[in-house]
Parts: C-alpha cells; structure tokens; sequence
C-alpha cells in the first residue's frame, strides 16, 4: 500500500517535546487542574500569556506573518505535553484558527491577523450547530448579501474559548455554498454568547446566536478556498486532538497504575490479579500503538493522500485506546472510582469530548474504508 | 566493526537480489510451511535443508558470522541486505530455527572455540538440526520449575525426564536442554542447568505430536537415563536459568547475532484484503459489506501500529516513558494480530468455510484455516499471551508479581 505513511521525527519536534512537558509539568500540576475546573475563564492567564511569550503559538505560521515557520508536525509535541498534564489554554483553538486564515485566508487577512496570533491572541473556530454532524460542508447557518455588507443568521454551537478569542472563523452558508466569516470579539453584541455545560470540564465553550449581526462584505473569505480551508481544519483537529489523547492517557495510565501498586485487598496490592493486570497490560499497549499512529500522522501529515489516511487512523487509534484506558480506570479504582475526586473521569469525559468534537471511531473508519479499500 | 563500504554492499544487496530472483522456488508442487514450526512431512524438511543450505553456500546466509565457523565475516548490515532481498523475492522459510536464531548467537557469545568450531558450520549448512528442551508436560509457562533431571556421572551426565514442544524434534541432532542438577537448590530457578545435548544417543526417544491441524511439527522427547557428554553443560551447574533467559532475549530480538533470513512468513492484512474482494456475500463482495469492511480497516490499522511502533524503536526520545514497553509487548502484539485476523479470514470465506485442507473445494486450499488453527502455536509457544501480559505488566509498568 503506497498510500501508507511511515514515522519520522525532526529536531524541532524533540526539542519542542522536551520544553512542553518540562513547561506544562511545572505550571499544570493536577491540584491547579483542579482548582481551574469551577474558573469561569478555565485557564490561567499567566500561563497562556506565557505560551505566547515562548511563540508556540507561531509554531506552523510561517515567518513572514510573524510566525516560527514549522509546521503542524512540531505543534504536535506541544499539544501532547499539554494533553499530558491537562493544561487548558486556547492554544489548540488559536492554532487551528490560524490553520484556517493560511489556507482560507485572502492575503490582506493573513497579513492583518496571523501575525496577531502568533504573538498572542486567542481565535478559534465556529463550525458546529443544532444537528451537526462532523462533515463541515453544509453549515445551516447563514451569510446573507445586503450592499456592502453580510447579515448573519443561526446559532453556533460548541465554540471552544469563544470568549478569549479576538476573531472567530465561522462556518456559514453563502448563497447555498460553504464559506468562512471572520467575526471580531468586538462584534458580538450584548447577550450573544452563553457558556455551555460541557462533558469535559477542563474547558470552555459557548453557543454564539449570530441573529442580527451585521458585518462589512470583505469578511467574507474568499469562497473558492472554503473547502479546503474546511478539510484542512478538519484533519488538523483531528491531529491535535490525538496528540493530546496521546499525552493524556500516559497520564491516566500511570495514575491508574499507581493505584493499583498502592492499593490492597485480600493481603495484596490488587496490581498483582491477574484480572487487573492483564486488561491493564492491553490498555497500555493500545496506548503504545496509538503513540506511534500519532507521530507518523505528525510527520505524513502535509503530504496529499498519506496524510489524511495517517492522522484518521491516528484519531481512531488514540480515541480506541484513551476511551478503554479510562473505561478500565473508572472500574480499576473501584468505589473511589466511581467518585468526582478520582482523575479517571477527567480522562474519560475528555475521551469522549473528543469524540464527539472531531469524530467518533466509526466515521473515521467509513471513510478509511473509501480511501484504502475503495 | 569497520566502517561500511557502501559501494560494495550496494553490489552485494544487487547480487543477492538477483540470486534470490533466479533461484527461489514459487511453487515446489506441494505446501510449504509458513513457520519453522509446522515443518510436517519429510518432503517438506528436506526441500527446506536443500533450500537453506543453498542460500548458506551462496553466501546469503550467515553473512555476518565469523569466518572460520562458516560465515561470511562481513558487516551485519550485508546480511541484512540478504535477508530483505529474501523477503523481497517471498522466498521459503530458514529451516534451522533453534540453531540458528538462539544457539548460533548464544555460541558467538559465551561458546568455547571449540564449541563454535564444532556446531556453528553445521546450523548454517542445515546439516545439523537443532531442537530447543525447556517445556516439560508438566511445566510449560512455569519453565522454572522443570523437573528433567541430569546427574553427573564421570565425564557424562545421565539424563531423566521428558520434555515437549520439541519443534523438529524427530530430525533434530543436538538439543539446547534445560535439566536439574539440584534438586535441593532453595530457589528452584538456581538448581537448572543448561546443556548442548546430543539426540542420537541411548536413551532418547522422540514421539511426534499431532497438532491441532491433524498435521505433525513437534514431538514429546523421552529421556531414560541418556548419557551425554559432561563438555556440553554451558555456564557451569546452576546457571541455566540465566543462559535460558539469555535465549529468550535473542528469541525476543532485544540480542543480535542472529543468522539471518525469517523462519516465519509475515502476515500481510492485505493478503485479507484481497481475500475479501474475490469472496461473495449476497449479490455482492464481501469487501463492499460495511460490517466486514469496517473490520478490514480495523486490522489494517492494527498492522500499521506494529510496523509503526517498530520504527519508533529508533527514535530514542519517543521512548523515554516506559523504554522497555514496546520490545517486550512485541511478540504478544504480533502473535495476537495474527491469530485475530486468520480467525476474521476463515469468515471471510463463507460457506466454504465448512472444508477443510485437501478438500478441492477448499478456499485457497484450506490456507486459511490451516493458518488461523496453526497462530495458538504463536500465541501458546515462547511463553502464552497470558506470561506475555504478566512479563509486560511486570517488567514495562512496574506492577507486583502475583
């Protein structure tokens, strides 16, 4: 199968491994995790202001509109190691917005937005509504031409940091085509956004009513570059979200496994059943193998064909084996583990945030069956 | 080692690949074995000798052994170049697994010179065959309580027990035995010891097996007070057990030395594949039912994450965690793949699933079937799934023995 990518790994990625997980270790222990989930921002400032400092968030802009001039592949170790110690930041959102301005982008938008990213700013993406699924190219919501303006209609679901963001990309219908809408924070009139109550509470997310707002016509991207720009956002959340999948189930794995060293019963830690031990042992292979899917997916990701193939069986890879690990953790903890304090259901409520945002196993593989099987 | 000569391992790698183009046989006119372990009848051992002694005498064997043992004295990486060239050209299996994947290697690194001189020649040319004595009916996964005993006696020791699983047992000449010296020993691992023992002695009796194939492949070997010579007891008395775990890391691949070429064929998902697109399923394929595609696509992904986690291997950063996860959890990885996607195979093919090997309407003669009954001697062999689970948990992530 030519169409199979294989696994590589540059400089940058290891260095940029190395910082992350030293960096996110030291600002995300669990109890400051903790102490986040009932903040109303959900991040701490500092920190973001931090990975703005450090240019992360240039990482795959290039250096002509203030970026570092990597790619995804290297933002890949930056959001494992933030996956690992749950650090919550708009830095997956900004990046992806940014993702979404390079390849959906006129140039003059680019050059007013991108370098604003990369020194700082949040963004971040409206693509979801009522009865989405997770094909992007049919948005309900709407971009109506009046003159010299767009009047917005509908209302965005699920947008991720939406009240941190400078600027959201939205995905809208504009004359019955797919097309992409830059709205500032600024715009928003009063009453417009609601937080939601989300399944993963490390994050932050909010319904946006776009009814009644009305924006100058140059908003509107340019149409013959909106599928792209919608696949292209589509493949790298998927990408991010196996990396921090990634990152995170080392993280459960090692906490489940701390707890069944320590804890005993019948005269024994329960690490030593065989009935614990061996699923225990199969959850941390298919964390071994997702690992590896997501690093091939990092470095295939830029090239036509591989690339989409490599990061969805990455996404079902690192879903499949994030999803059982913290099933298995939940039951391994046994009573405490059916309790608010054990970190097993951060994980598992993240595993299924991340399913529900950029697709479950089943889509992934439907289409996998269309690109290797035909 | 000096440094590579590029030039001339290119010429080496465009010989051997000429070499196996002309000289590998497709189709013999009768089954060959897919693993040294279902070496069956005597037609098949003794193409696969002829076949294994060729290659060795054409240099494409044994390539990076020394050269006064029979080897070809040239860098690993010649060998490695003889060995894709085989997989390449989907050429046979290596017959002399035992010999020369764990004795050979073993010999380089602790042998006597005369040791080498005396049995490394004889494992590349397929002359001596070479069978493994550590599973005993008694004690299979529990290795270290095997009760065989061995007694010095003079320059001999006398042997007593009975061992099992021997793989080409019946036309093995040397044993790698694992056999008790003390009894009394207060850790029962430190009473083992380990010995290269002769077959073709008094005393030893080998009794085929048949496999749950309806095929042969292994025996039971008897031993009634076999005398062997005292000069091939390795390490001294009580060190056995280490030489044996010393074996299994050379089984494992965590020990080079190895000879080279494969004595199992590596499963291909795409052999499925291409399986799913001829067999019917209603007025269609099989390959366009989304049940069974969905699956396909999950074993697809299942071979990926093998070879990809083998690449990561060499990526020394990627494994700062847990660096012996992956190396150990290998063989249950592939073995359990195997035996999965052999068993989806055997469905695949429908109704004719009901015949069995020699039936003509049999699917690919039985291929199938065959395959997916003969992966339990992978999944079973070398230590069970289950003592994998155990070594994993044990070994990579750090939980207590039970």
């Amino acid at each position: 199968m030519d169409k199979i990518g294989e696994l590589g790994f540059s400089e940058e990625q290891g260095d940029l491994l190395e910082v992350a997980m030293n960096f996110c270790r030291d600002r995300s222990p669990i109890e400051t995790v903790r102490g986040l989930l009932n903040d109303e921002r959900g991040h701490d400032p500092s920190v973001w202001k931090e990975i703005g400092e450090m240019g992360w968030l240039g990482i795959a802009i290039p250096e002509t509109y203030g970026g570092v001039g990597l790619s995804l592949a290297e933002a890949v170790p930056v959001a494992e190691a933030m996956g690992r110690y749950l650090l919550n930041t708009p830095f997956v959102s900004t990046t992806l917005a940014a993702q979404a301005l390079l390849v959906g982008a006129s140039e003059a938008h680019k050059q007013a937005w991108l370098p604003r990213l990369a020194a700082g700013e949040a963004a971040t993406l409206a693509l979801l509504e009522a009865e989405s699924d997770w094909d992007l190219t049919a948005p309900a919501c709407e971009a109506i031409p009046s003159d010299t303006t767009i009047r917005l209609t509908g209302i965005k679901r699920l947008v991720v940091d939406a009240a941190e963001a400078s600027v959201i990309i939205l995905s809208v219908s504009y004359e019955r085509q797919a097309a992409l809408v830059l709205l500032e924070a600024a715009d928003l009139p009063d009453g417009a956004i609601r937080r939601e109550t989300i399944v993963d509470e490390t994050r932050r997310s909010y319904e946006i009513i776009l009814d009644g707002i009305e924006l100058p016509a140059e908003r509107l991207l340019d149409l013959s570059l909106a599928p792209a720009a919608l696949a292209h956002i589509h493949l790298s959340a998927n990408l991010l979200a196996a990396a921090d999948m990634s990152g995170a189930n080392l993280a459960l794995i090692d906490y489940t496994l701390d707890y069944l060293r320590t804890r005993t019963q019948f005269g024994k830690p329960i690490g030593a059943y065989q009935a614990l031990k061996h699923p225990m042992v199969d959850a941390y292979v298919l964390y071994e193998q997702a690992r590896s899917h997501v690093y091939s997916a990092a470095h295939c990701f830029d090239r036509q064909g591989e690339g989409e193939i490599a990061t969805r069986m990455a996404k079902v890879a690192a879903l499949d084996a994030y999803s059982e690990a913290g099933d298995r953790s939940i039951q391994f903890h046994g009573g405490f583990g059916f309790t608010y304090d054990c970190d097993a259901q951060l994980h598992r409520r993240r595993a299924i945030w991340h399913s529900a945002q950029t697709g479950d196993g089943a889509y992934h593989k439907r289409i996998l069956g269309q690109l290797l099987l035909g | 080692m000096s440094a590579v000569d590029q030039k001339e391992l290119a010429e080496f790698r465009a010989d051997a690949e000429a070499w196996f183009a002309e000289h590998t046989v497709k189709d013999p006119g009768f089954r060959l074995p897919l693993t040294f372990m279902e070496v069956g009848t005597d037609q098949q051992f003794e193409f696969l000798r002829d076949w294994q002694n060729k290659v060795w005498e054409a240099g494409y064997l044994g390539a990076a052994w020394p050269k006064e043992y029979g080897g070809g004295g040239l860098d690993q990486a010649f060998q490695n170049a003889a060995t894709q060239a085989m997989r390449k050209h989907d050429a046979p299996i290596m017959l002399n697994a035992i010999g020369l994947n764990w004795t050979g290697p073993m010999l380089l690194d602790i042998g006597s010179h005369e040791q080498k001189q005396a049995y490394l020649k004889g494992i590349l040319s397929a002359e001596d065959i070479w069978c493994q004595g550590f599973s005993e009916p008694e004690h299979g996964s529990d290795l270290g309580n095997a009760q065989t005993r061995a007694v010095r006696d003079g320059d001999e020791y006398v042997i007593t027990g009975s061992k099992i699983w021997t793989t080409q047992g019946n036309y093995a000449k040397y044993m790698i035995l694992l056999a008790r010296t003390d009894p009394d020993a207060p850790r029962k691992y430190d009473g083992l010891s380990f010995f290269l023992a002769p077959m073709r002695v008094p005393g030893v009796e080998t009794v085929p097996i048949r496999k749950l194939t309806g095929e042969f492949g292994f025996t039971q070997t008897f031993f009634d007070g076999a005398r062997i010579p005292a000069d091939g007891l390795m390490g001294g008395e009580g060190n056995g057990w280490s030489i044996a775990m010393q074996l299994l890391e050379y089984e494992r691949g965590v020990r080079g030395g190895q000879a080279g070429g494969y004595i199992i064929t590596e499963q291909n998902a795409f052999d499925v594949v291409e399986l799913a697109r001829r067999m019917k399923r209603g007025d269609g394929l099989a390959i366009d039912d989304p049940v069974l595609k969905d699956k396909l696509v999950d074993f697809i992904i299942e071979i990926q994450s093998n070879a990809l986690c083998r690449q990561r291997l060499a990526v020394p950063s990627l494994n700062q965690d847990k660096p012996f996860g992956i190396p150990l959890a290998s063989k249950l990885m592939a073995t359990e793949f195997a035996r999965r996607i052999n068993e989806f195979a055997v469905s695949l093919t429908g109704v004719d699933g009901s015949y069995y090997v020699g039936d003509p309407n049999a699917v690919d003669d039985g291929l199938w079937t065959r395959a997916y009954l003969n992966a339990f001697s992978a999944t079973i062999g070398g230590g069970t799934s289950q003592i994998q689970r155990n070594i994993i948990a044990e070994h990579a992530l750090g939980l207590p023995k039970g």
